[in-house]
Protein backbone atom coordinates (compact mmCIF):
# COMPACT_ATOMS: atom_id res chain seq x y z
CA UNK A 1 0.00 0.00 0.00
CA UNK A 2 1.60 3.25 -1.15
CA UNK A 3 1.94 6.20 1.22
CA UNK A 4 -0.69 8.89 0.96
CA UNK A 5 0.73 12.37 0.52
CA UNK A 6 -1.14 15.45 1.68
CA UNK A 7 -0.85 18.44 -0.66
CA UNK A 8 -1.96 21.87 0.57
CA UNK A 9 -3.73 23.90 -2.11
CA UNK A 10 -5.93 26.67 -0.59
CA UNK A 11 -7.29 27.77 -3.94
CA UNK A 12 -10.60 29.57 -4.38
CA UNK A 13 -12.93 27.51 -6.55
CA UNK A 14 -14.80 30.32 -8.21
CA UNK A 15 -11.74 32.52 -8.68
CA UNK A 16 -11.34 31.82 -12.40
CA UNK A 17 -14.66 33.39 -13.40
CA UNK A 18 -14.29 36.26 -10.95
CA UNK A 19 -10.83 37.13 -12.18
CA UNK A 20 -11.78 37.09 -15.84
CA UNK A 21 -14.92 39.12 -15.12
CA UNK A 22 -12.76 41.76 -13.42
CA UNK A 23 -10.41 41.88 -16.41
CA UNK A 24 -13.35 42.28 -18.79
CA UNK A 25 -14.82 45.03 -16.64
CA UNK A 26 -11.52 46.93 -16.51
CA UNK A 27 -10.96 46.53 -20.24
CA UNK A 28 -14.42 47.89 -21.08
CA UNK A 29 -13.89 50.76 -18.67
CA UNK A 30 -10.65 51.67 -20.43
CA UNK A 31 -12.40 51.56 -23.80
CA UNK A 32 -15.30 53.67 -22.54
CA UNK A 33 -17.95 51.03 -23.23
CA UNK A 34 -20.90 50.46 -20.88
CA UNK A 35 -21.98 46.80 -20.68
CA UNK A 36 -25.27 45.78 -19.09
CA UNK A 37 -26.15 42.21 -18.07
CA UNK A 38 -29.92 41.81 -18.54
CA UNK A 39 -31.59 38.84 -16.83
CA UNK A 40 -35.15 37.53 -16.40
CA UNK A 41 -37.34 34.45 -16.59
CA UNK A 42 -38.09 33.12 -20.07
CA UNK A 43 -40.75 35.34 -21.63
CA UNK A 44 -40.26 38.14 -19.12
CA UNK A 45 -39.44 40.65 -21.84
CA UNK A 46 -35.64 40.76 -22.22
CA UNK A 47 -35.66 40.82 -26.00
CA UNK A 48 -38.57 43.27 -26.11
CA UNK A 49 -36.81 45.65 -23.73
CA UNK A 50 -33.63 45.39 -25.78
CA UNK A 51 -35.48 46.12 -29.03
CA UNK A 52 -37.30 49.11 -27.46
CA UNK A 53 -33.99 50.35 -26.04
CA UNK A 54 -32.37 50.10 -29.46
CA UNK A 55 -35.21 52.11 -31.06
CA UNK A 56 -34.75 54.91 -28.55
CA UNK A 57 -30.96 55.06 -28.27
CA UNK A 58 -29.61 54.04 -31.67
CA UNK A 59 -29.31 57.61 -32.93
CA UNK A 60 -27.25 58.64 -29.90
CA UNK A 61 -25.08 55.62 -29.20
CA UNK A 62 -23.34 52.77 -31.04
CA UNK A 63 -24.87 49.52 -29.80
CA UNK A 64 -24.07 45.83 -30.00
CA UNK A 65 -26.05 42.99 -28.42
CA UNK A 66 -24.70 39.71 -27.03
CA UNK A 67 -27.48 37.11 -27.05
CA UNK A 68 -27.31 34.03 -24.82
CA UNK A 69 -29.54 31.02 -25.38
CA UNK A 70 -29.28 27.27 -25.03
CA UNK A 71 -30.13 26.99 -28.69
CA UNK A 72 -31.36 28.90 -31.75
CA UNK A 73 -30.61 32.32 -33.19
CA UNK A 74 -34.17 33.60 -32.72
CA UNK A 75 -33.23 36.59 -30.58
CA UNK A 76 -30.08 37.58 -32.46
CA UNK A 77 -32.09 37.61 -35.70
CA UNK A 78 -34.59 40.08 -34.23
CA UNK A 79 -31.75 42.42 -33.29
CA UNK A 80 -29.97 42.00 -36.60
CA UNK A 81 -33.26 42.78 -38.41
CA UNK A 82 -32.97 46.27 -36.91
CA UNK A 83 -29.50 46.65 -38.40
CA UNK A 84 -27.75 46.37 -35.05
CA UNK A 85 -24.81 43.93 -34.67
CA UNK A 86 -25.69 40.86 -32.62
CA UNK A 87 -23.51 38.00 -31.42
CA UNK A 88 -25.45 34.83 -30.59
CA UNK A 89 -23.90 32.57 -27.95
CA UNK A 90 -25.32 29.06 -28.02
CA UNK A 91 -24.54 27.49 -24.67
CA UNK A 92 -25.75 24.05 -25.74
CA UNK A 93 -27.00 23.28 -22.23
CA UNK A 94 -25.43 25.70 -19.77
CA UNK A 95 -28.18 27.70 -18.09
CA UNK A 96 -26.26 30.94 -17.66
CA UNK A 97 -23.59 33.03 -19.35
CA UNK A 98 -20.22 33.38 -17.63
CA UNK A 99 -17.10 35.46 -18.10
CA UNK A 100 -15.29 33.07 -20.48
CA UNK A 101 -18.32 33.07 -22.81
CA UNK A 102 -18.50 36.87 -22.79
CA UNK A 103 -14.75 37.01 -23.46
CA UNK A 104 -15.37 34.87 -26.54
CA UNK A 105 -18.09 37.23 -27.74
CA UNK A 106 -15.90 40.30 -27.17
CA UNK A 107 -12.96 38.91 -29.14
CA UNK A 108 -13.14 40.36 -32.60
CA UNK A 109 -15.26 43.36 -31.56
CA UNK A 110 -13.85 46.82 -32.18
CA UNK A 111 -14.59 48.25 -28.73
CA UNK A 112 -13.35 51.69 -29.75
CA UNK A 113 -16.36 51.88 -32.08
CA UNK A 114 -18.90 51.03 -29.37
CA UNK A 115 -20.74 52.84 -26.58
CA UNK A 116 -23.27 50.29 -25.33
CA UNK A 117 -23.10 46.51 -25.03
CA UNK A 118 -26.28 44.74 -24.00
CA UNK A 119 -26.07 41.15 -22.78
CA UNK A 120 -29.33 39.23 -23.00
CA UNK A 121 -28.65 36.40 -20.56
CA UNK A 122 -30.30 32.97 -20.70
CA UNK A 123 -33.89 33.04 -19.41
CA UNK A 124 -33.43 31.99 -15.79
CA UNK A 125 -33.86 33.63 -12.37
CA UNK A 126 -31.47 31.26 -10.61
CA UNK A 127 -28.01 30.70 -12.08
CA UNK A 128 -27.22 33.93 -13.95
CA UNK A 129 -27.23 35.76 -10.60
CA UNK A 130 -24.16 33.80 -9.53
CA UNK A 131 -21.91 34.36 -12.51
CA UNK A 132 -20.23 37.69 -13.05
CA UNK A 133 -20.08 38.47 -16.78
CA UNK A 134 -17.83 41.49 -16.37
CA UNK A 135 -20.75 43.86 -16.97
CA UNK A 136 -20.67 47.26 -15.27
CA UNK A 137 -24.29 46.96 -14.15
CA UNK A 138 -26.89 44.21 -13.80
CA UNK A 139 -30.56 44.65 -14.57
CA UNK A 140 -33.42 42.21 -14.26
CA UNK A 141 -36.98 42.13 -15.53
CA UNK A 142 -39.96 40.85 -13.57
CA UNK A 143 -43.21 40.83 -15.54
CA UNK A 144 -46.61 41.38 -13.89
CA UNK A 145 -48.04 37.92 -14.81
CA UNK A 146 -45.15 36.27 -12.92
CA UNK A 147 -46.51 37.57 -9.63
CA UNK A 148 -45.18 39.74 -6.79
CA UNK A 149 -43.81 36.84 -4.68
CA UNK A 150 -40.72 36.27 -6.83
CA UNK A 151 -38.37 38.29 -4.56
CA UNK A 152 -39.23 35.81 -1.78
CA UNK A 153 -38.48 32.83 -4.00
CA UNK A 154 -35.38 34.13 -5.80
CA UNK A 155 -33.72 36.48 -3.32
CA UNK A 156 -30.21 36.29 -4.79
CA UNK A 157 -31.24 37.55 -8.22
CA UNK A 158 -33.09 40.53 -6.74
CA UNK A 159 -30.25 41.38 -4.41
CA UNK A 160 -27.42 41.41 -6.97
CA UNK A 161 -29.13 43.68 -9.49
CA UNK A 162 -28.68 47.44 -9.82
CA UNK A 163 -32.00 47.88 -11.64
CA UNK A 164 -35.35 46.09 -11.72
CA UNK A 165 -37.69 46.66 -14.66
CA UNK A 166 -41.27 45.63 -13.91
CA UNK A 167 -42.64 44.84 -17.36
CA UNK A 168 -46.16 44.23 -18.71
CA UNK A 169 -47.78 46.83 -16.47
CA UNK A 170 -50.50 46.96 -19.13
CA UNK A 171 -51.80 43.78 -17.42
CA UNK A 172 -52.59 45.78 -14.27
CA UNK A 173 -54.78 45.62 -12.29
CA UNK A 174 -53.92 41.97 -11.61
CA UNK A 175 -55.08 40.15 -8.45
CA UNK A 176 -51.71 38.36 -8.23
CA UNK A 177 -49.67 41.52 -8.36
CA UNK A 178 -49.41 44.37 -5.90
CA UNK A 179 -46.79 46.92 -6.92
CA UNK A 180 -46.59 48.09 -3.31
CA UNK A 181 -45.91 44.55 -2.03
CA UNK A 182 -43.30 44.02 -4.70
CA UNK A 183 -41.48 47.28 -3.90
CA UNK A 184 -41.43 46.47 -0.20
CA UNK A 185 -40.04 43.00 -0.75
CA UNK A 186 -37.40 44.12 -3.23
CA UNK A 187 -36.20 47.17 -1.27
CA UNK A 188 -35.83 45.01 1.85
CA UNK A 189 -33.42 42.75 -0.04
CA UNK A 190 -31.72 45.54 -1.95
CA UNK A 191 -32.30 49.09 -0.67
CA UNK A 192 -30.23 50.67 -3.45
CA UNK A 193 -31.96 49.08 -6.45
CA UNK A 194 -33.59 51.33 -9.09
CA UNK A 195 -37.13 50.18 -9.92
CA UNK A 196 -38.82 51.00 -13.24
CA UNK A 197 -42.42 50.15 -14.19
CA UNK A 198 -42.89 49.73 -17.94
CA UNK A 199 -44.86 48.17 -20.71
CA UNK A 200 -42.71 47.30 -23.72
CA UNK A 201 -45.92 46.80 -25.63
CA UNK A 202 -47.54 50.21 -24.98
CA UNK A 203 -44.31 52.15 -24.37
CA UNK A 204 -45.44 53.36 -20.94
CA UNK A 205 -42.65 54.07 -18.45
CA UNK A 206 -39.80 53.45 -20.90
CA UNK A 207 -38.61 57.06 -20.80
CA UNK A 208 -37.36 56.64 -17.21
CA UNK A 209 -35.54 53.43 -18.13
CA UNK A 210 -33.89 55.10 -21.10
CA UNK A 211 -32.91 58.08 -18.95
CA UNK A 212 -31.16 55.79 -16.46
CA UNK A 213 -29.38 53.92 -19.24
CA UNK A 214 -28.29 57.15 -20.91
CA UNK A 215 -26.74 58.29 -17.61
CA UNK A 216 -24.82 55.03 -17.29
CA UNK A 217 -23.51 55.16 -20.87
CA UNK A 218 -22.56 58.83 -20.77
CA UNK A 219 -20.70 58.39 -17.50
CA UNK A 220 -18.33 55.94 -19.16
CA UNK A 221 -18.13 57.19 -22.69
CA UNK A 222 -14.86 58.51 -24.07
CA UNK A 223 -15.26 61.65 -26.09
CA UNK B 1 -25.30 27.29 -5.50
CA UNK B 2 -24.70 25.94 -8.92
CA UNK B 3 -23.50 22.46 -8.03
CA UNK B 4 -22.43 21.09 -11.39
CA UNK B 5 -20.46 24.13 -12.52
CA UNK B 6 -18.88 24.35 -9.08
CA UNK B 7 -17.93 20.66 -9.08
CA UNK B 8 -16.26 21.13 -12.46
CA UNK B 9 -14.28 23.96 -10.92
CA UNK B 10 -13.22 21.77 -8.01
CA UNK B 11 -12.14 18.96 -10.30
CA UNK B 12 -10.07 21.32 -12.45
CA UNK B 13 -8.18 22.61 -9.42
CA UNK B 14 -7.70 19.09 -8.05
CA UNK B 15 -6.35 17.65 -11.30
CA UNK B 16 -4.04 20.60 -11.89
CA UNK B 17 -2.40 20.25 -8.49
CA UNK B 18 -2.27 16.46 -8.74
CA UNK B 19 -0.40 16.80 -12.04
CA UNK B 20 1.91 19.50 -10.65
CA UNK B 21 2.87 17.09 -7.86
CA UNK B 22 3.28 14.02 -10.04
CA UNK B 23 0.48 12.08 -8.38
CA UNK B 24 -0.84 8.87 -9.90
CA UNK B 25 -4.15 8.92 -8.03
CA UNK B 26 -6.20 11.33 -5.92
CA UNK B 27 -7.83 9.57 -2.95
CA UNK B 28 -9.20 12.52 -1.01
CA UNK B 29 -10.23 16.16 -1.46
CA UNK B 30 -10.58 18.58 1.45
CA UNK B 31 -12.87 21.57 0.89
CA UNK B 32 -13.50 24.64 3.07
CA UNK B 33 -16.98 25.92 2.42
CA UNK B 34 -18.57 28.84 4.25
CA UNK B 35 -22.10 28.49 5.59
CA UNK B 36 -23.27 31.25 3.24
CA UNK B 37 -22.06 29.34 0.19
CA UNK B 38 -25.31 27.50 -0.04
CA UNK B 39 -24.30 24.10 -1.32
CA UNK B 40 -26.01 20.73 -1.07
CA UNK B 41 -23.20 18.60 0.36
CA UNK B 42 -24.67 15.22 -0.49
CA UNK B 43 -24.91 16.05 -4.17
CA UNK B 44 -21.34 17.31 -4.35
CA UNK B 45 -19.83 13.83 -3.90
CA UNK B 46 -22.21 12.40 -6.49
CA UNK B 47 -21.48 15.07 -9.07
CA UNK B 48 -17.77 14.74 -8.37
CA UNK B 49 -17.91 10.96 -8.83
CA UNK B 50 -19.66 11.43 -12.15
CA UNK B 51 -17.33 14.12 -13.51
CA UNK B 52 -14.12 12.45 -12.32
CA UNK B 53 -14.90 8.95 -13.56
CA UNK B 54 -12.24 8.86 -16.32
CA UNK B 55 -9.62 10.81 -14.40
CA UNK B 56 -7.05 10.02 -11.71
CA UNK B 57 -9.45 11.57 -9.19
CA UNK B 58 -12.09 8.87 -9.72
CA UNK B 59 -13.17 7.47 -6.37
CA UNK B 60 -11.71 10.34 -4.34
CA UNK B 61 -13.63 11.04 -1.12
CA UNK B 62 -14.69 14.63 -0.52
CA UNK B 63 -14.50 16.07 2.98
CA UNK B 64 -16.16 19.39 3.71
CA UNK B 65 -15.13 21.68 6.54
CA UNK B 66 -17.95 24.16 7.13
CA UNK B 67 -16.94 27.70 8.10
CA UNK B 68 -19.48 29.55 10.28
CA UNK B 69 -20.93 32.92 9.35
CA UNK B 70 -19.27 35.65 11.41
CA UNK B 71 -20.01 39.36 11.21
CA UNK B 72 -18.15 42.28 12.76
CA UNK B 73 -20.02 45.29 14.14
CA UNK B 74 -18.68 48.57 12.71
CA UNK B 75 -19.67 50.44 15.85
CA UNK B 76 -17.98 48.40 18.58
CA UNK B 77 -15.59 46.25 16.52
CA UNK B 78 -16.74 42.98 18.08
CA UNK B 79 -17.13 39.88 15.92
CA UNK B 80 -20.15 37.66 16.46
CA UNK B 81 -21.39 34.42 14.86
CA UNK B 82 -24.78 34.30 13.13
CA UNK B 83 -27.03 31.32 12.42
CA UNK B 84 -28.07 30.92 8.81
CA UNK B 85 -31.74 31.05 9.86
CA UNK B 86 -31.17 34.51 11.40
CA UNK B 87 -29.33 35.91 8.39
CA UNK B 88 -32.14 38.28 7.42
CA UNK B 89 -31.94 40.19 10.73
CA UNK B 90 -28.25 40.45 11.56
CA UNK B 91 -27.63 42.62 14.61
CA UNK B 92 -24.70 43.11 16.96
CA UNK B 93 -25.55 41.48 20.34
CA UNK B 94 -24.15 44.54 22.10
CA UNK B 95 -25.21 47.45 19.86
CA UNK B 96 -28.35 46.19 18.12
CA UNK B 97 -29.04 46.64 14.35
CA UNK B 98 -26.42 48.72 12.51
CA UNK B 99 -23.62 48.50 9.96
CA UNK B 100 -21.92 45.14 9.96
CA UNK B 101 -19.14 43.58 7.88
CA UNK B 102 -19.01 39.93 6.90
CA UNK B 103 -15.83 38.37 8.30
CA UNK B 104 -16.30 34.73 7.31
CA UNK B 105 -18.87 32.47 5.72
CA UNK B 106 -18.37 32.93 2.00
CA UNK B 107 -15.30 30.71 1.65
CA UNK B 108 -15.13 28.27 -1.18
CA UNK B 109 -11.69 26.77 -1.41
CA UNK B 110 -9.98 23.50 -2.17
CA UNK B 111 -7.81 23.24 0.95
CA UNK B 112 -5.88 20.07 0.25
CA UNK B 113 -5.83 16.84 -1.67
CA UNK B 114 -4.59 13.39 -0.64
CA UNK B 115 -2.69 11.64 -3.40
CA UNK B 116 -0.77 8.47 -4.07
Amino acid sequence: MADIRLIEIREDILSDNQQLAQEIRQNLHREGVFMLNLMASPGGGKTSLILETIHRLRDEFRITVIEGDIDSTVDAEKVAALGIPAVQLRTGGACHLDAPMIRLALDGMDLSALDLLLIENVGNLVCPAEFDTGAAKRAMILSVPEGDDKPLKYPLMFSVCDALVVNKIDYLPDPGFSMAALRERVLKLNPGIQIFAVSCRTGEGLDDWIRWLREQISARRRT
Amino acid sequence: MHELAVTEGILKVVLRHAAMNGASRVVGVGLRIGELSDLADEWLQRYFDYLSRDTIAAGARIRIERIPVVFRCEACGDAFPVRLSDIKDVACPACGPGKVILVSGREFTVQQIEVV
